[in-house]
């Protein structure tokens, strides 16, 4: 009896691996969807005299140097002026951070309540896109460094279900688009892998900047299913699971699309 | 009662006399068509940048009427040509009070 | 009198009738789509304020926007014309006019003498596939016009805020 239980034993680790790589796109097969943008696209996200998401990174970088909250400090009194220091950040979130997951909004609002002892900012708020894209664009660029660790194993899990999980009055799963269908066509658009690598986008459908959480939250609209909160921890183990699937990819934020 | 916001001027700084500038102005602003409708089910007021101008040395080279149909942030790329060293005035005026002024130095040789 | 039987006959019969009217009704639409874009002939409409009694030529103007667009709210547009740019001839105002949006102009440019070029580039919002014009008026007086086609898709996931 005890070896066929230290055999399901064993193979259990075979099991979990042959799940990651179930989950995984190769990394030569990952194609960000600034390949599937027009050429005029493409432009307006690569120039950034064209590029309107640069004027949320002059905002950001105003609101940077800008003693702020009860305490009046700045983000430049501690990261520096030129916000340089920031440079390969946006590229580790979303990460354990004192044992909660937290993505790169939630970080600056960590700093924001903690140390400027100032109001934290709601998602999409004009001021928290700025400092989010103020941040993402120091990282231009640079690949994607969000791997699974000891730490957000568990949380990379569940990211991983709400991946592969149906939802909505449609029934679907992220995974029966943007994995199984990526390439083909859904109304005139092509269905994009869905890597999280331009963000926050301009994106031409809002006309204005938006979050990574305020696409997913489309997602599901799209799909009739009861979005996820803003700022949640689901939020955030999803984000988790599709930067980790977009490792090694380089960020292109803040970036421009349809 | 003016709001104002961002703007960028993308230009070369130095030209030879006759060269053509190529001249990049981009404004920061929504440009609210005033044929949406908010989530009250109102339709949200039109207030869009209506008037673009390009004065060089004082004189006027350029001007644009925009409407509705212009984009979000709208972009104008445009022309003229290097005379003298001085510099060029951007000016735009809209709705609701908006106005921005921007500037960029050419030296002509 | 009616017998009952007459009476519901009479019935289905005015039924038919107003059915049969309403099925008309909906296939003549359906033919004559004219009726349902009132937005073409305000288009025709600004056109020919801007060009009064002058005749337009066709020429000269050349009006870029892309065949196929994935979002319309922000869409490259680039007008050229061709002139020599010189104080006696040159190109005085370019004007864009969209036949499928809620109203007809987009922009209108004045150039000068000491434009250099007669090049404009901008980003347009385009509210549904259709026919955008450009008309040049020229220092003498003369008007030329270029037009483009495109086709706007809209987004496949709809949006709900």
């Amino acid at each position: 009896m005890k070896s066929w239980l230290y055999l399901i034993v064993c193979s259990l680790p075979i099991f979990s691996v042959s799940a990651l790589a179930v989950s995984d796109v190769p990394p030569k097969g990952r194609i960000s969807s600034y390949e599937l943008m027009s050429l005029e696209n493409r432009a307006m996200q690569d120039d950034p005299n064209l590029n309107p998401a640069m004027f949320w990174v002059m905002d950001g970088q105003s609101l940077w140097n800008l003693k702020s909250g009860q305490n009046s400090v700045a983000c430049a009194s501690c990261h520096g002026e030129s916000g340089k220091k920031m440079r390969g950040v946006a590229t580790q979130f979303p990460k354990m951070v004192n044992n909660k997951l937290q993505t790169l909004e939630g970080q600056i609002n960590q700093c924001r309540v903690g140390r400027q002892n100032a109001p934290a900012l709601a998602y999409e708020n004009k001021d928290l896109l700025a400092l989010t894209a103020f941040v993402s664009s120091q990282s231009k660029g640079l690949p994607i460094t969000v791997h699974e660790t000891a730490q957000n194993r568990m949380d990379l899990k569940q990211g991983r279900q709400w991946f592969y999980e149906r939802m909505g009055q449609l029934n679907l799963s992220c995974a029966q688009c943007h994995e199984d269908r990526a390439g083909l066509k859904l109304g005139g658009s092509v269905i994009p892998q869905a890597h999280p690598t331009a963000y926050p986008i301009y994106r031409l459908e809002w006309q204005t900047l938006g979050s990574l959480q305020r696409r997913l939250r489309n997602c599901m609209s799209g799909v009739r299913a009861k979005q996820f909160e803003y700022g949640s921890l689901e939020m955030a183990q999803l984000e988790l699971f599709l930067m980790w699937r977009a490792r090694g990819m380089l960020l292109e934020s803040p970036g421009i699309r349809p | 009662m003016s709001k104002t916001s961002h703007t960028k001027i993308t230009m070369p700084n130095m030209a030879k006399k006759g060269e053509i500038l190529e001249i990049r102005a981009i404004a920061q602003h929504d440009m609210e068509t005033g044929f949406r409708y908010g989530d009250d089910g109102k339709m949200i007021p039109r207030d869009i940048i209506r008037f673009f101008s390009c004065s060089y040395n004082g004189v006027e080279v350029f001007k644009m009427d925009l409407y509705p149909g212009m984009g979000a942030n709208p972009l104008i790329v445009f022309t003229t040509v290097a005379t003298e060293t001085g510099t060029l005035e951007f000016k735009w005026s809209g709705d609701n009070g908006y106005e921005a002024i921007d500037q960029s130095s050419i030296t002509v040789s | 009198m009616n017998t009952r039987l007459e009476e519901s006959k009479n019935m289905n019969n005015a039924r038919r009738n107003w059915l049969t009217a309403c099925g008309l009704l909906g296939v003549y639409s359906w033919l004559n789509p004219l009726l349902a874009l009132a937005k073409k002939p305000e288009a025709m409409e600004a056109i020919a304020k801007i060009v009064g009694n002058n005749s337009v030529n066709d020429g000269k103007v050349k009006l870029t926007i892309p065949p196929l667009i994935e979002n319309g709210n922000l869409v490259a547009l680039k007008v050229s014309v061709q002139s020599p740019m010189t104080a006696t001839d040159y190109v005085a105002a370019i004007y864009v006019i969209a036949e499928g949006n809620p109203l007809p102009n987009i922009f209108t440019a004045y150039l000068t003498a000491r434009s250099g070029t007669a090049n404009i580039s901008t980003r347009v919002r385009l509210a549904d596939s259709q026919r955008v014009w450009a008309i040049a008026q020229m220092s003498d007086g003369s008007f030329w016009r270029d037009h483009a086609d495109t086709m706007v898709t809209l987004s496949a996931c709809t949006e709900m805020p």
